[in-house]
């Protein structure tokens, strides 16, 4: 079966859980920006986790089904319709042949996750299906989707419609939000006052936010220890020799905005970082819209392992509630 | 030198080995990349090296952070005895500088650079204290480069001369970024050379352009067809000037799909290229030239 675009959405991709092993080469891991929603969207029409599905960004595409399958939309609140006719988030539910699925304007969060029975089917480019937009690889031609498209769907899948999962198991999207960051890589670059005021600071996410990162504003100036610059580095007080950033590592150019890499990440250059956003909330931030107000806090690396736990076992209840 | 190991959150390892830029810091973070590659760590997804510095992303659920932090460690102690040789592959890459398409973005540009009056190869020729654009374009050309990281973009090369520091060129970063540079683009930032592998954003100082590409995620390009990316850390690269007759002809090449790369065998040694680095950058012209 295929399914029909005819409406793109703002900036619709193809995701699975991503393409790790090539990030030395500059190729970014890809993969959705909420691997939660991403996952339990699949578990909902009984794919595999690592099925590929569509992203959807702000705004919901319209699609246009050649056979009957079974459809579920997790993450942001962008609620489905189909014909027409509203259907529910975080629920499986059935789209005949020549329906068409289409959304309302979003509620909360940024980013929809739409899971079809038997996944979607694109090539598997260096072992995911993801899309890596920047670089034109993976997904659907490499690119976001367009009105005209048409997708091809796995064959396969058999699951039922009618299933939900426990609002308890939903990932709601609250505001203010906090990210955790463990410290370090260049974080000795602050003056102890810039440290302090980063994490006292309440920040806003710029409209510069993608797949590649997230930038915010609002924040004071941070001020850097005194140096003389290292040979290679820049004459920035906020350049370093170009080297590799960690996915959620926090940028910020000449001490003005954090940009917070995520999924499509540039792997590497000449900006210090002051920390990392912690794995368990790296979900969070790919459901996080401009204006929102962000505040980072400061954890320890055992503090960072045990919100990792906690996730990994929400992730478990998840699977388990939809075998 | 003092390596100097962090956190990226908890599942990252940043291992600098060196605040500055050299060859020796290069060749260890490389030294230190190939080691972790070799003990194939449970755990271990990512193995980045970089300028002079290196990373590992792990999986905290198959190793511990302290523990993969202590095989680090062993691993460094390891690497610091290791001779520096490599056995890697010399490339000889045509340029066109000054070309017209890097001239056209740069003047749309101009608001964003240091010295608005004069072309990024004018102002990187002045403030590095050459006579001219072209004795600037004799430097870079002249001497060979090392591929000290792949990164920022999908197979984008950074490139260190292989020269004395004194003799190194050194550029500011625009202004403010681009949004635009031309694919292909050779460009200059900090101490380092690079080759846009895509079209798009770029900080970069823009010199000139090659017909050869290095990134075709197609995989077409009869050199890309095994991997859709050309360089890896620790190749070297000669720049060779080209005019526009001999761009135009090598880009005819690459549009027929029977462009060649010309690619020689070599070992590097670091203590040899120390003694006499202008006699060394020779012998790897002359391997260039099938001598």
């Amino acid at each position: 079966m295929a399914i029909k675009v005819l409406q793109p959405g703002l900036a619709t991709t193809v995701q699975d859980l991503g393409r790790p092993g090539y990030y030395h080469l500059g190729i970014p891991v890809s993969g959705g920006m909420d691997l939660y929603s991403l996952q339990a969207a699949n578990a909902l029409v009984g794919n595999a986790a690592d099925a590929a599905v569509l992203e959807a960004t702000f705004l919901g595409p319209e699609l246009e089904f050649t056979a009957d399958a079974v459809v579920a939309v997790t993450g942001a609140d962008l609620p489905p319709k189909v014909d027409g006719d509203a259907r529910e988030g975080w629920s499986s539910f059935a789209v005949k042949s020549g329906q068409v699925l289409s959304f309302e304007y979003l509620k909360a969060g940024a980013r929809a996750y739409i899971a079809v029975s038997g996944g979607i089917d694109v090539p598997v480019v260096l072992g995911s299906r993801s899309t890596y937009a920047l670089g034109a690889l993976g997904g659907f031609k490499g690119r976001t989707l367009q009105a005209g498209d048409v997708i091809d769907v796995g064959g396969g899948g058999q699951a039922a419609a009618g299933r939900s999962l426990a609002a308890g198991l939903r990932r709601p999207i609250g505001t203010p939000v906090e990210l955790r960051v463990l410290e370090g890589i260049y974080w000795h670059r602050l003056t102890e006052a810039a440290g302090t005021g980063f994490f006292a600071d309440t920040w806003k996410v710029a409209p510069e936010a993608d797949r590649i990162g997230y930038r915010f504003r609002g924040g004071n100036k941070l001020a850097f220890v005194d140096r003389e610059a290292p040979f290679g580095a820049g004459s920035d007080p906020s350049n370093i020799v170009d080297g590799c950033y960690p996915y959620g590592s926090i940028q910020v150019p000449g001490g003005t905005e954090p940009i917070v890499l995520h999924r499509d990440a540039v792997s590497g250059g000449g900006y210090f970082m002051l920390g990392t956003v912690i794995s368990a909330d790296m979900d969070l931030i790919g459901q996080l819209q401009p204006h929102m107000e962000t505040r980072f806090v400061s954890v320890d690396m055992d503090q960072a392992l045990a919100a990792r736990a906690e996730r990994n076992v929400l992730i478990g209840q998840m699977q388990e509630a939809l075998i | 030198m003092k390596t100097r190991y962090s956190f990226g959150g908890d599942e990252h390892i940043f291992v600098e080995v060196d605040e500055e830029m050299s060859l020796e810091a290069f060749f260890k973070s490389l030294s230190i990349t190939s080691a972790v590659r070799e003990s194939n760590f449970d755990g271990v997804t990512e193995i980045c090296p970089a300028n002079a510095s290196m990373q590992v992303k792990f999986d905290p659920d198959r190793i511990k952070p302290n523990d993969l932090l202590a095989e680090l460690k062993k691993l460094e102690a390891a690497a610091e005895n290791t001779e520096a040789v490599l056995d890697t592959r010399v490339i000889e890459i045509p340029v066109y500088y000054n070309d017209p398409w890097t001239n056209e973005t740069l003047m749309r540009f101009r608001e964003r650079h240091q010295d608005p009056n004069a072309t990024d190869l004018e102002f990187a020729a002045r403030i590095n204290n050459f006579d001219s654009v072209d004795s600037f374009i004799a430097a870079h050309a002249g001497s060979p480069w090392f591929v000290s990281m792949v990164g920022f973009v999908a197979g984008l090369p950074f490139l260190y001369q292989m020269v004395e520091r004194q003799r190194q060129i050194e550029v500011p970063k625009y202004l403010s970024p681009r949004t635009d540079t031309p694919k292909l683009t050779v460009g200059y930032g900090g101490c380092f050379s690079c080759i846009y592998s895509v079209r798009g954003a770029g900080g970069y100082q823009m010199f000139g352009i090659t017909p050869m590409p290095i990134y075709d995620p197609e995989q077409q390009i009869n050199y890309l067809r095994d991997f859709m990316i050309f360089f890896e850390p620790g190749d070297i690269v000669k720049f060779k000037p080209v005019d526009r007759d001999g761009y135009d002809a090598a880009l005819a090449e690459v549009e027929a799909n029977r462009y060649e790369p010309l690619v020689r065998p070599v070992r590097f040694s670091l203590a040899d290229f120390n003694k006499d680095a202008d006699a060394y950058n020779k012998t790897l012209q002359e391997a260039l030239d099938g001598n």
